[in-house]
């Protein structure tokens, strides 16, 4: 499960590199939401994966017979999609404002607060 | 628990609130200062407090370390909330007089004391998902800071801004979930002894080095610092002024307190990386702000030199060194957020901020002049301003290793700095202005001058009075310094008997 999951997670973070060289604002975003879900995974599956052992203590506080997964880590999860969505949305907000602003969102021709040579 | 440690964050936030709901009425800028006022009085406590008692924690929601989130206030994190306090306070006053109705509305007083709150919040936590979490704090409300003026370029500067800080945003989230998976903590102070004892010390290294990229883009370091210059020339200055005295300092504070702290294993490889990437970050730094001719600009590429300054002295780790990096950074804050106000009321007075189209500001308005000479001074390094102790403090450290050629690198970098500054000096003070105009300070209103001025004016002659009288400080930065490497007395404070 672990295999699975590192595959998968190495998957996105390489499409969300793949995207985020791209030079378009929008695919850079997406690459970088791709990258976020990737790092969630590795964190999930850093926090030990097991099925059907939730981690609940037994009667009298005893520890359950199986391994369980640590529940601190999806308690980290759930914080980190709550704040990456909300930056999303920001920088999804900021994006539609880019092109309403500059027409395109070819970021290599963003050049209005860093003018290039000769330009004062 | 303790409201020492927990009432200089709320009370950014109680004043965010406050001045949010006011925003469209007058006086949601006044709310701002006074939230400032009396987050200035708590930063002065806790410092009080931090000077008698040495480090102090308390646990949030009395859940006992290393479970829960501790609070935590050494001298740095003490002196570090101190100087956010005063330079909220500072750049508080000085907004109401630039920033106008249309961003008062859009909630500018909110955000600024949002991540002002933030700031406090990433100095004063002792648990590293929570320190992510300010950082998310801050970074949120800089974003909105960043835009509020609505300005084609600030769009252009915040798309820079804001996708390369959620990059390093994502990786020093990735690095904590990991160092979690593999320890089964996040208590910094819990985390030391951790690490070490872990079997498996190149994983702690790929860790350390993943801390190392995150931290670094925030602190703004070579290779990373290109989204700096791109992006804090356009925001209001009072915007730019804040972000220049405060944001890339959490980075530098947040790397302090991991290289110091946590991982220590293998200084060999982290901190001789971070010595490259200190020298490197000086030079390139300091090459680019000679290539520029925006006022702005150029201060903005100083940041990133010298934030070298302040690396090196992580780098090095020595006493000597870390009291160089503390003072620095204390100094560097105060400075370099009093430029950024002078550059706004030189652009305020001669209407523009490239240094080709202004001019005639010494002849005209002489108090502006010294009080632009002051900072700028004590930026390269000159006797008896704080830049100079400073700079004395870490080339010393630098001689003491014999490591030659980084005490002349550091050097060199003042001298070069010398030549920014000169350039300023020439274009936008010396020489007349190109089209013939007087820029004088009775331009503007009395209200506005006061609140333009006093800010500067407080923090130039704070400047002056730690360079005048040094002794106290430097002694506070050597505490400081020794705390940070040898933090037994941290992990005491933090955790329960028994568990260090």
């Amino acid at each position: 499960m672990e295999a699975v999951l590192a595959i998968l997670s190495g998957g996105l973070t390489a499409a969300a590199v793949w995207l985020m060289l791209s030079g378009n604002l929008l695919r850079f975003l997406f690459g970088l939401l791709l990258l976020s879900n990737g790092v969630n995974l590795a964190i999930l599956a850093a926090g030990r994966l097991t099925m059907g052992t939730p981690p609940l203590l037994g009667p009298g506080g005893a520890l359950p017979p199986e391994t369980m997964a640590n529940s601190l880590p999806q308690a980290l999860l759930l914080t980190a999609i709550v704040i990456g969505f909300g930056l999303f949305a920001f920088a999804l907000a900021l994006t539609i404002r880019a092109y309403r602003a500059f027409g395109h969102l070819d970021v290599d021709r963003m050049r209005l607060a860093e003018p290039e040579e000769g330009g004062k | 628990m303790s409201w020492t440690l927990a009432l200089p964050i709320l009370v950014p936030f109680i004043a965010a609130a406050t001045a949010f709901l006011l925003r469209n009425r007058r006086g949601s800028g006044w709310v701002s200062v006074l939230g400032a006022v009396v987050s200035l009085g708590l930063a002065l406590n806790l410092l009080a407090m931090v000077l008698q008692h040495g480090v102090i924690a308390t646990q949030v929601s009395a859940w006992a370390a290393p479970y829960g989130i501790t609070l935590v206030a050494d001298y740095l994190s003490a002196a570090m909330v101190l100087i956010t306090a005063l330079i909220g306070l500072a750049v508080a006053v000085w907004s109401m007089a630039e920033v106008g109705q249309t961003s008062t509305r859009l909630g500018f007083h909110g955000l600024f004391q949002t991540l002002l709150g933030g700031v406090t919040g990433a100095f004063l936590t002792g648990d590293l998902f929570n320190l992510y979490v300010w950082f998310e704090v801050l970074l949120i409300s800089s974003f909105g800071l960043m835009v509020v003026g609505g300005r084609k370029k600030a769009i252009d500067g915040a798309v820079k801004y804001v996708t390369l800080n959620l990059i390093s945003t994502v990786l020093f989230l990735c690095a904590a979930g990991l160092l979690y998976g593999a320890t089964g903590t996040l208590n910094m102070a819990d985390l030391r002894a951790a690490v070490a004892a872990h079997p498996d010390q190149g994983l702690m290294s790929v860790i350390a080095m993943m801390f190392m990229f995150g931290f670094g883009l925030k602190a703004a370091v070579f290779p990373l610092f290109f989204w700096l210059p791109a992006s804090y020339h356009t925001p209001h200055y009072a915007v730019s002024a804040v972000f220049a005295g405060l944001l890339t300092k959490v980075g530098v504070y947040a790397l302090i307190r991991v290289f110091t702290l946590i991982f220590v294993g293998d200084t060999g490889l982290t901190h001789t990386i971070l010595l490259w990437v200190a020298c490197l970050t000086m030079l390139t730094g300091v090459l680019g702000a000679a290539a520029q001719s925006d006022f702005r600009k150029i201060l903005s590429f100083h940041i990133v030199s010298q934030i070298g300054y302040m690396v090196l002295g992580l780098a090095l780790l020595t006493p000597a060194a870390l009291l160089g990096a503390v003072f620095y950074l204390l100094h560097h804050i105060i400075v370099k957020a009093n430029l950024f106000l002078v550059a706004g009321v030189s652009r305020r007075l001669t209407g523009s901020s490239d240094l080709y189209a202004i001019g005639g500001l010494y002849r005209s308005a002489p108090l502006l002049g010294l009080l632009f000479l002051i900072p700028a001074f004590s930026l390269a390094g000159f006797p008896p301003l704080s830049g100079f102790w400073a700079k004395y403090a870490l080339v010393l450290a630098a001689l003491q290793l014999q490591a030659w050629l980084v005490a002349g690198i550091a050097l060199l970098v003042g001298l070069l700095t010398i030549y920014s500054m000169t350039k300023i000096w020439a274009e936008a003070f010396w020489k007349a202005h190109p089209a013939g105009r007087q820029p004088v300070l009775a331009q503007l209103s009395a209200r506005a001058r006061w609140l333009l001025l006093a800010p500067i004016a407080a923090l130039a002659l704070l400047t002056v009075a730690i360079g005048l009288l040094p002794q106290p400080f430097l002694e506070f930065a050597q505490v400081a310094a020794a705390q940070l490497l040898d933090p037994a007395a941290y992990i005491a404070a933090v955790l329960p008997e028994g568990r260090s």
